[in-house]
């Protein structure tokens, strides 16, 4: 292509870019008079005087926006974390058995992740709660001495109290994440070569030692961005726990709105909220990554 | 004193009938040397794949070090079987995230639940004996080919086997690193170690090997002596494949 092809190509790319950004500016700017609340934040520092029903952090309905919005982050936090564990223990368990010697447990994994990965997340999520926890009954059954306690409030532990709404979003995510884990566990066990299998069983290696400390350490480059991206995936896919009513940041943000108004500077929180969080996962992959590459000497 | 390998009528088919393996017969005694021969595809790799349990076959029966593994396939057997019998293989396949040392103290340690100062200290004697102990803190990958392979034997003397399987162990090497692993297989050999050697290295076989095996389609074509073999094979299948050798 010719340089002033290449000027002119760019020039017109640049003008229908910033064209587009220029109309949503000027709608944005349009309905900000509109509705006469201008652009502000001010009205954070309100009282939410709405109630919430799980927060690891005190919380009354006379605290700020602000304060609400940061528990709905931590309560977000908490799932994610907790779905991202379980995902990945899950997930690394049938990933070895899609690729062991057991033909029964091929199977059966196989079958889990095909169901798993075809069927939507919102219509898991909808039958872990709905017919998962709130179709037990009030003290469905095993009471031992208030140890442990299971029944449609959730799941009472030694004086820990998880509440289906959580339980149910926990599940959903984690059985959901685990089966395209499985999938990338998969793909790196594939990517070691065949003579690593030969080399450890011609020594007398058991298949699971052999798996674990000679296949999965050189697997791991190839299972580590895999992976950032299903973690991703997963806290992205938190927000759907509107849908079951846990009061993650998008379902409070969602009130907010409703309550205020302030559609946009909800948006833009929520926005920055996601980022960090993502931005948190992705590093500390990044970290996990390096420390990998670090710990080996050859290329 | 008893056999260390008995073979009796080994098969193996694969599916579109074609035969890996064809009644395959043999026997090694203890301390003796036994070479492989046969153009590619003849199932000499196989072949020694089912004694350590690597490969399955169809029918037949093997005993190896008194254990005897039929078609079944008996895994506890098998696992017994490779505790006791060392295995190089063509490609090294050394582990590469683990260092020189560790390569070879891995199964001592894990498989024969050995102290890991003892394992070292045995491994570091077989690497000295393998003329290679100054790389004992380097990776697999900052090796030559001979010294990889080298390191490989090294790993498979670790659990101290009563006998050792070699695949093609100098086909991968640059033609000047062949003798350094020829070299160290000469020197097992004169130790008294029972192998069982597939590979095209005639002068090796000449001069170390109790027994020529010659396989063609799976089949035994004939088993004789080197001196008869190399001068006077017995069968034409087998003077055809030594002139191709020859100008090879």
């Amino acid at each position: 292509m010719k340089i002033n092809q290449k000027i002119f190509l760019q020039l017109g790319i640049s003008f229908i870019f910033f064209g587009l950004i220029g109309i949503l500016i000027n709608n944005l700017t349009i309905n900000l008079i509109r509705t006469g609340l201008g652009f502000n934040f001010s009205w954070l520092f309100k009282p939410a005087s709405f109630a919430l029903a799980e927060y690891p952090l005190p919380y009354t309905s006379s605290d700020s926006y602000a304060w609400a919005l940061f528990i709905g982050w931590l309560n977000s936090l908490k799932v994610v974390i907790s779905s991202l564990i379980l995902a990945t223990l899950l997930g690394t368990l049938i990933g070895f058995a899609r690729t062991g010697k057991n033909s029964l447990l091929r199977l059966i994994s196989a079958g889990y992740i095909t169901i798993i990965r075809q069927t939507p997340l919102l219509l898991q999520l909808m039958f872990w709660y709905f017919v998962g926890f709130l179709g037990l009954k009030d003290n469905m059954f095993i009471q031992i001495k208030n140890i442990f306690n299971i029944s449609n409030q959730g799941i009472e532990f030694s004086g820990l109290t998880f509440s289906s709404e959580f339980l149910a979003l926990l599940l959903g995510l984690s059985i959901f994440t685990s089966a395209y884990i499985a999938e990338v566990i998969r793909g790196g066990i594939l990517s070691v070569s065949q003579g690593q299998w030969e080399a450890f069983r011609s020594l007398g290696l058991a298949e699971r030692k052999g798996l674990i400390r000679i296949i999965l350490p050189q697997a791991l480059p190839a299972i580590i961005p895999g992976l950032t991206s299903q973690y991703l995936n997963l806290a992205k896919n938190s927000t759907l726990a509107i849908a079951v009513g846990y009061s993650d940041i998008y379902a409070i943000n969602d009130t907010i709105i409703n309550q205020t108004g302030r559609a946009i500077e909800c948006f833009i929180i929520l926005l920055v909220s996601f980022l960090l969080l993502n931005l948190l996962i992705t590093n500390t992959m990044e970290i996990i990554n390096k420390l990998i590459l670090k710990s080996r000497k050859y290329s | 004193m008893d056999p260390i390998v008995v073979a009796k009528n080994l098969t193996k088919s694969y599916t579109k009938g074609l035969r890996a393996l064809d009644n395959v017969s043999l026997t090694v005694d203890q301390g003796k040397v036994l070479v492989v021969m046969g153009p590619s595809g003849s199932g000499k790799s196989t072949l020694i794949r089912t004694f350590n349990g690597l490969e399955t076959f169809d029918k037949g029966e093997l005993n190896i070090l008194g254990i005897k593994v039929d078609s079944t396939h008996d895994e506890r057997k098998i696992q017994k079987i490779r505790r006791r019998v060392g295995m190089v293989f063509q490609q090294f396949n050394l582990f590469p995230h683990l260092s020189i040392l560790e390569n070879i103290t891995l199964a001592p340690v894990h498989v024969q639940k050995r102290r890991q100062i003892e394992a070292e200290k045995y491994g570091m004697y077989l690497l000295n004996q393998m003329g290679i102990d100054s790389h004992a803190k380097k990776y697999p990958s900052q090796l030559s080919g001979g010294e990889q392979q080298r390191v490989a034997i090294a790993r498979a003397l670790a659990l101290k086997p009563e006998l050792l399987l070699f695949d093609e162990p100098t086909s991968a090497l640059d033609p000047e690193r062949i003798n350094e692993v020829l070299d160290a297989m000469r020197n097992l050999a004169e130790q008294g170690m029972t192998m069982v050697v597939v590979t095209h290295e005639i002068g090796f076989a000449k001069d170390v090997s109790d027994q020529v095996l010659f396989m063609d389609s799976g089949k035994v074509i004939e088993t004789s002596p080197p001196n008869i073999f190399f001068s006077n094979a017995r069968h034409e299948r087998s003077r055809k494949f030594l002139n191709q050798l020859d100008t090879y």
